[in-house]
């Protein structure tokens, strides 16, 4: 793999392909659009194949002196690794799941697409914070084009709430960067992640990279452009924004916030810990009175997105990593679920869960597939949601078992509304005679679906394949956050014997690796 | 100083001037469509020879005595040629894109090639001065070419009112301006810029502060910063699109590069004096200029409000008042007139079947399905001048702001920035007219080569590819800056 610079390729091929699909007609452009993606999975395959669990901290290093002010600097380390993987293995599902539904446009719609895929592969792979701010905001203008090109019938005015409030969020994050590399004579993120800034400064730059990534993430109060942007793109839009853009504001705590600003991030935490509180039940509560599905899944990401930040604020490597599986599951998860929400209403032409009922007697297959990703998102044992959600949960407990409490309850609300969705849409009768003659998945729903529920099993089953590329990293991290650690109220105790023979089998176990 | 050194230095405004008069002379005799298509390509010919000139000084990074010419009334220093390539990059712009405008209605004359000369001459003289009286003089050559040309259009109302509004407020500000430089002259007992600041050192008297305030409102006039913005609507709205896209570009370079020189060298040591007078425009610019635009439907006065905008963030770098924030005032300059130049020749190639200029934003909408790539550019200069990375424009914002915060002005940086997001409100309004608006068709006319060939390039210039030009702007910039501000 030595001197192929596998990541810029993996950013050029989507752009090129990005051109391609606006010079030619529509059968031409999905095509276009479908091979570049699964060039792009299969070189994210490769990428994992050759990523070296144990080795270097970043590998695949690239860089080209190519700009003033700042570098072409791609790298990526276990975290980046998995959210590139989680991009490029949505992305051939979201062209897949266009295929028919769009009609107009479609070369442009293809492009926007490509392009965002680039842009979210770019935030991920970035090394240099510039290269990752415009990476970051340039996200901002095929996302636009799409809700407001393709949407539904709001879709101007979500997709200037979308665009004009993550522009906000962002525009002072920027400076707060200008600072931090005048202060510390570099553009590198990975020096910067080691640079000591002065606490008092910290509190001020952990606030500017709060506003973007809070209302990327999104956190409560800020979360309102999510459900108008998801309920207006079209399935795939949201598939994306759901499965990755919001991943992007998870990523920038763990990236920039957490490790740049330790002693500010414990400063705050207490703040994160009330606002995802706060997040986690009243966004479930609001959930489970929606008529609409796509807006109940965008308002269970919020519950979700929550369950990441207070995993990523809990300072130890359980919460870190709970944080880190909550962000991929969910990208599965909720993309599966709009993919769900998709299908019947590319045959039904509505989101109104009352027009539905009784879908499991016509669709069966369908009503199986729905299933397994309703669990999955309530967290059930078995799929990725439950390994998660769990690490999440016993991180913070550690830390605040008041907020571990009141979290847990979210999990119950979400068991409540996606069990109450799952009621109404697919047992019961069928009262509605156009629902019950809708067809079952053809060919190509099978193909989006069944590699998402896969995943979701093997995440839930074995999630050591996704945690071993990460584990170094987050030691890295949670050795970074150390000293900045708040004291817990759990004061867990462990049998001494146990823990010996514990860390035994650990030692031996790393030793293997 | 011999004046074989002089007539070197000086040789792009003696060309200027020459062909000036030798082309005026031409276009006496020659009445025909042909002879001023004839003139302009001379023109455009004159000053490319003047840019070859030009550019060496650039280059080698001119400054010091050296530079001077004419016993130290004229300095040819690197910043200089960086305003002049500038300069004379966007007025050949605004020269090859108005045949084709102005032909149709039968109004082209070979006048149009000639003052565009003048003023090109007159704007070289303002980057060039030394003293108030070089500034006075090169203001005012560019100043009555620029009313004439907003009146070009003889039988036109809007143009002739455009050029009246212009003329009477321009007077003004000239008037302000001399009012201020003989304050100035009064108090300093020198019309040379270094003896000013060798004059105004420590704490001035009242008098030399009002001298200051009066010349840098007479300059803020000149670069429409808000409070002395409101002619640039009007006048922008009326005057013909090349003109305007003339007035846009090349006077705005020329006056904010001259109000960098007059802020840095002769009021180089009254920093604190101006310095608030530049926050307060630049802000005042960032805001009036945003909100402005936002209840426009006429594209020519949005994008007035545009470049009120922008003249808001470029006065960022002057007000930061260093080496750094000078070079990244012109950088921005440079992708300024890029995407305006670019801006203006899409709304030239804004025309409906008849080939009447369509200029209502209405009138635009749905263009995105059957003018692709007229739609592609215009959005992407938008989406520039909204500073949306990655496109280029995101770039001139970035310099302007990190030589604030390199300055330790983080809040006027943190407070522009966020400004900012207003104005991306309307850039955004644009867009979605084009894109997700129901098609009117009524742009179905069809666009001259040249317009789409200079269309092109400036689009090329702010797409991402752009940002390879970054290193040549900085050293070009960072040079250009230390020849001004010397150490």
């Amino acid at each position: 793999m030595a001197g192929f610079p596998i990541l810029s390729v993996m950013l050029l091929v989507p752009l090129l392909a990005a051109v391609a699909c606006l010079m030619v007609e529509a059968r031409a452009a999905r095509w276009t659009a479908l091979i570049a993606t699964l060039i792009n999975l299969g070189l994210g395959i490769v990428l994992w194949a050759n990523y070296d669990v144990g080795g270097a901290q970043w590998q695949f290093v690239e860089r080209a002196a190519l700009f003033s002010g700042f570098e072409w600097k791609l790298g990526i380390d276990g975290i980046a690794l998995m959210l590139i993987m989680l991009s490029v293995f949505l992305m051939p599902i979201c062209i897949g799941a266009s295929w028919e539904a769009i009609e107009k446009r479609v070369g442009e719609y293809m492009a926007a697409f490509l392009l965002m895929e680039t842009l979210m592969i770019g935030v991920f792979a970035a090394q240099d914070i510039f290269l990752f701010y415009i990476m970051f905001e340039a996200g901002l203008i095929p996302m636009y084009l799409i809700i407001g090109i393709w949407g539904g019938a709001e879709r101007i005015y979500a997709s200037y709430k979308f665009f004009l409030y993550t522009l906000l969020g962002s525009v002072l994050m920027l400076i707060a960067m200008m600072w931090m590399v005048n202060e510390a004579g570099t553009t590198d993120v990975p020096t910067l992640m080691a640079y000591d800034f002065d606490p008092t400064v910290q509190t001020w730059l952990w606030l500017a990279f709060f506003a973007s990534f809070a209302v990327k993430m999104p956190m409560w109060p800020v979360h309102t452009w999510l459900p108008d942007a998801h309920v207006q793109a079209p399935t795939a839009g949201s598939v994306i924004l759901a499965g990755v853009l919001l991943k992007m504001g998870g990523y920038g705590f763990i990236r920039f916030s957490l490790p740049m600003f330790p002693e500010a991030s414990a400063q705050f935490a207490p703040l994160v810990f009330v606002l995802s509180m706060i997040a986690v039940v009243v966004t479930s509560l609001i959930a489970l009175v929606q008529h609409d599905m796509k807006k109940l899944i965008a308002y269970s990401s919020v519950a979700h997105m929550a369950i990441v930040t207070i995993g990523l604020f809990s300072f130890n490597p359980q919460g870190l990593e709970g944080a880190m599986i909550v962000m991929l599951s969910h990208g599965l998860v909720s993309g599966a679920l709009f993919l769900c929400v998709g299908v019947i209403y590319d045959r039904l032409h509505t989101r109104e869960i009352d027009r539905y009922g009784g879908l499991s007697i016509n669709m069966p297959y369908y009503a199986l597939f729905f299933l397994l990703f309703t669990m999955a998102s309530i967290g059930l044992p078995g799929t990725s949601g439950f390994v998660g959600e769990f690490l999440s949960l016993a991180g913070i407990y550690q830390v605040s078992t008041w907020v571990a409490l009141i979290c847990t309850t979210g999990i119950i609300l979400g068991a409540a509304y996606m069990l109450y969705l799952y009621r109404r849409v697919a047992f019961g009768d069928q009262k509605n005679a156009d629902a019950a003659a809708m067809p079952d998945l053809d060919r190509r729903e099978w193909f989006l679906l069944a590699p998402i529920a896969a995943v979701v099993l093997w995440m839930g089953v074995y999630p050591e394949s996704f945690m071993a590329p990460m584990r170094a990293d987050i030691a890295a991290l949670d050795a970074r956050l150390a000293r900045a650690k708040p004291e817990g109220d759990a004061h867990l105790t462990a049998p001494k014997p146990e823990a010996a023979t514990a860390t035994a089998e650990h030692a031996a176990h790393g030793g293997a690796h | 100083m011999d004046f074989v050194q002089s007539f070197r230095l000086t040789a792009p405004e003696v060309l200027f001037s020459l062909s000036g008069l030798v082309l005026l002379l031409a276009a006496a005799w020659s009445r025909s469509d042909a002879g001023a298509r004839v003139i302009t390509w001379l023109a455009v010919a004159v000053m490319a020879v003047a840019a070859a000139l030009v550019a060496p000084a650039l280059f080698s990074g001119a400054a010091g005595p050296g530079t001077l010419a004419f016993s130290g009334l004229f300095a040819a220093t690197a910043f200089a040629a960086f305003a002049k390539l500038l300069i004379i990059a966007a007025a050949a712009a605004s020269l090859v894109v108005a045949p084709a405008f102005f032909q149709r209605i039968g109004a082209y004359r070979p006048e149009y090639p000639v003052l565009m000369l003048f003023a090109v001459l007159g704007m070289c003289l303002m980057v060039s001065s030394t003293n108030l009286l070089t500034l006075y003089i090169g203001l005012e050559l560019n100043s009555l070419a620029a009313y004439v040309l907003a009146a070009f259009l003889r039988n036109d109302d809007r143009s002739a009112e455009a050029g009246l509004k212009y003329f009477v407020l321009g007077s003004l500000a000239s008037g302000i301006l001399l009012f201020g430089t003989s304050l100035t002259y009064g108090f300093a007992g020198t019309i040379d810029y270094a003896g000013i600041a060798a004059a105004l050192t420590g704490k001035i008297s009242t008098g030399a502060v009002f001298g200051l305030v009066f010349v840098f409102a007479g300059l803020a006039f000149k670069i429409s910063a808000v409070p002395f913005h409101m002619w640039t609507p009007d006048v922008y709205e009326g005057a013909p699109t090349p003109v305007t896209t003339f007035f846009a570009s090349a006077p705005k370079v020329a006056a904010l590069a001259l109000t960098v020189i007059v802020a840095m060298t002769a009021f180089g040591n009254q920093v604190t004096a101006w310095q608030p007078i530049v926050i307060f425009a630049a802000l005042a610019s960032i805001v009036v200029g945003a909100l402005g635009a936002i209840g426009q439907t006429n594209l020519k006065r949005l994008l007035a409000y545009s470049s009120i905008n922008n003249v808001g963030f470029l006065l960022i770098g002057l007000a930061v008042a260093t080496p750094k924030g000078v070079a990244a005032l012109l950088t921005y300059l440079a992708i300024y007139v890029a995407m305006t130049i670019g801006g203006f020749v899409a709304l030239l190639m804004f025309k409906d079947a008849n080939g009447e200029p369509v200029e209502d934003l209405r009138d635009i909408a749905g263009i995105s399905r059957h003018r692709k790539v007229l739609a592609a550019c215009f959005a992407m200069i938008m989406f520039s001048l909204a500073g949306i990375p990655p496109l280029f424009g995101f770039w001139g914002k970035f310099v302007v702001f990190q030589a604030a915060v390199d300055a330790g002005m983080v809040a006027l940086a943190a407070i522009g920035i966020a400004a900012s997001v207003i104005g991306a409100f309307y850039y955004l309004k644009v867009v979605k007219v084009m894109y997700f608006d129901e098609p009117v068709m009524k742009v179905t006319g069809k666009s001259d080569w040249m317009h789409q060939a200079l269309l092109a390039i400036c689009a090329l210039a702010i797409s991402p590819a752009g940002y390879l030009l970054t290193k040549c702007l900085d050293s070009l910039s960072t040079s250009a800056a230390a020849a001004l501000i010397a150490p």
